[in-house]
């Protein structure tokens, strides 16, 4: 270990010196937005597809939508994150001629690869919330749609909230694929210090910290947010 | 009010109800009373369509409801329900609980009408004859703080005005079902359906929400009660039905229904209980 402080004034000065920091900083950002923005995104496919899945299916609108999801979930839970990127920034954005930027490709693919996962989440979410619930919602005159919204997603997303960090989690970890179809996020960052500095061991290590505490930070938000939302159960 | 016609249902194979006609009249407090397993629920269930008939029809207010083809949201918020476990809203406080109907489809319905204004407005523009607009009388706030001071009135009137920002999992059995039963008021019904809405409680709990149903009953309430509760199927009802194996197998005044039994069937089930 006797050349480790020379490492480290070599990170450091392709940190400081070189630039390397706004690099990791744009990284940081790319990497939170497309984790945020794939969760927002995957949340709303996500407990569309878990509706469309619950509604009861006597009629042949809700048939044709519950094949056409379960299709989806299929479909993007069959193939790999990386498999997605790559067909979609090389094949069918091209395809229909869309010019959009390796970020917003990464931000619609991580959205709706999480949608299908969340999807399920939502599923067991809403069916572990008692029948009655929404019985007594449609009993007092509020149609499918506002019983659902105002009554039972409300108390299923308490009930799964644990798990939706989860993939949150997954989520700000699996964003390290970007760099496949060009995007820059930390990976990227400090693969450049990295191969500019000739030294890999500090970088790495300091990209692994990185990730460690942004996934700290979000257990404690999660916790928070779930305490918040406790506060009409029997356990407090 | 209501005319139920040869009510059917079945669940697969399983014929629930056989053909189930009965007229219930307004101010009818109607008791259902039968053995397990009878079909008495999935009557009850069948009059608001929360289990859709299988054939048959059910007369609402000159509307056949069974029909799928009706709305059946808008016939709902005039029959309240009452169910065995409560199922109060476990993410609103009881206050919300009983004023978030009300309140909601108001505000929905007050939208409908300016969205419809505002299109007569605007093809009035291109006719002769002006159609008349919707008169619009109360904005959204006036709706909300109408809804919850009816809903506070509710309340202080079965004694639980300090229990409005609680969350029904620190009530008692008893105080849950009496919100549950005015919850279902608040939306000034015409006729409320109790599903069996003393079963699921304690006997010393039984007496407050039995009160409650008698109250409403001497109001003038139409009320249909499956109940087990023979000393309120006696007192309070006008009438009394025996149903067993998906059928109605005798309909009689409380007094000739507990005292002179004609059914065999009913004979039976009476000499058990009594």
């Amino acid at each position: 270990m006797g050349n480790f402080g020379q490492k480290i004034d070599r990170f450091i000065e392709i940190f400081i010196d070189a630039n390397g920091y706004v690099k990791v900083v744009e990284g940081l950002r790319n990497t939170l937005f497309i984790a945020v923005c794939g969760l927002l995104i995957g949340i709303l496919i996500g407990t569309l597809i878990a509706t469309v899945r619950v509604i009861p299916k006597y009629k042949v609108l809700p048939r044709v939508l519950n094949g056409f999801c379960s299709f989806y979930v299929g479909l993007f839970r069959g193939t790999p994150m990386v498999v997605q990127l790559l067909v979609f920034h090389f094949v069918l954005f091209p395809l229909w001629g869309w010019n959009i930027t390796p970020v917003q490709v990464s931000i619609i693919v991580f959205g709706l690869n999480s949608g299908a996962y969340i999807s399920e989440i939502m599923r067991s979410g809403i069916q572990s919330v008692d029948p009655g619930q929404m019985e007594a919602g449609r009993a007092v005159g509020l149609s499918f749609g506002a019983s659902m919204t105002k009554i039972v997603i409300p108390q299923a997303v308490k009930n799964i909230l644990p798990t939706l960090g989860n993939e949150f989690i997954a989520l700000i970890k699996e964003t390290s694929v970007v760099s496949f179809v060009g995007a820059a996020d930390l990976y990227v960052a400090f693969s450049y210090i990295a191969s500019n500095s000739y030294e890999y061991m500090v970088p790495y290590l300091v990209m692994a910290m990185i990730y460690i505490v942004l996934v700290l930070i979000i257990t404690l938000l999660i916790k928070l947010l779930e305490r918040s939302l406790r506060k009409s159960d029997r356990r407090n | 009010m209501i005319d139920v016609i040869d009510l059917r249902k079945r669940f697969g194979n399983l014929e629930i109800l056989k053909g189930i006609s009965i007229t219930i009249n307004k101010g009818d407090i109607v008791a259902v009373l039968g053995p397990s397993g009878s079909g008495k629920s999935t009557f009850l269930r069948c009059l608001n369509c929360m289990e859709d008939p299988t054939s048959g029809s059910i007369i609402f207010k000159g509307v056949d409801i069974a029909d799928m083809k009706v709305d059946i949201n808008l016939h709902r918020r005039h029959m309240g329900m009452v169910f065995q476990h409560f199922n109060l809203f476990n993410n609103k406080t009881v206050l919300q609980n009983i004023m978030m109907a009300p309140a909601y489809l108001r505000c929905k319905d007050l939208k409908k009408a300016k969205r419809q204004n505002r299109m007569t407005g605007f093809k009035n523009l291109f006719r002769k004859e002006k159609q008349e607009l919707i008169p619009i009388t109360t904005t959204k706030d006036q709706i909300k703080t109408e809804a919850k001071e009816q809903a506070m009135e509710l309340l202080r009137r079965i004694g639980l005005e300090d229990k409005a920002d609680a969350y029904p999992s620190t009530l008692s059995g008893g105080q849950k079902q009496r919100v549950a039963i005015i919850r279902s008021l608040a939306m000034n019904p015409d006729v409320i359906l109790f599903d069996e809405p003393t079963s699921a409680l304690d006997p010393e709990m039984v007496g407050e929400v039995l009160e409650l149903m008698k109250e409403l009953a001497q109001e003038g309430m139409t009320m249909v009660v499956v109940t087990h509760e023979m000393g309120f199927a006696r007192e309070v009802a006008s009438r009394v039905l025996f149903m067993d194996d998906g059928q109605i197998l005798e309909e009689a005044a409380p007094q000739e229904f507990f005292d002179n039994p004609k059914d065999e069937r009913l004979k039976e089930f009476l000499s058990k209980i009594l």
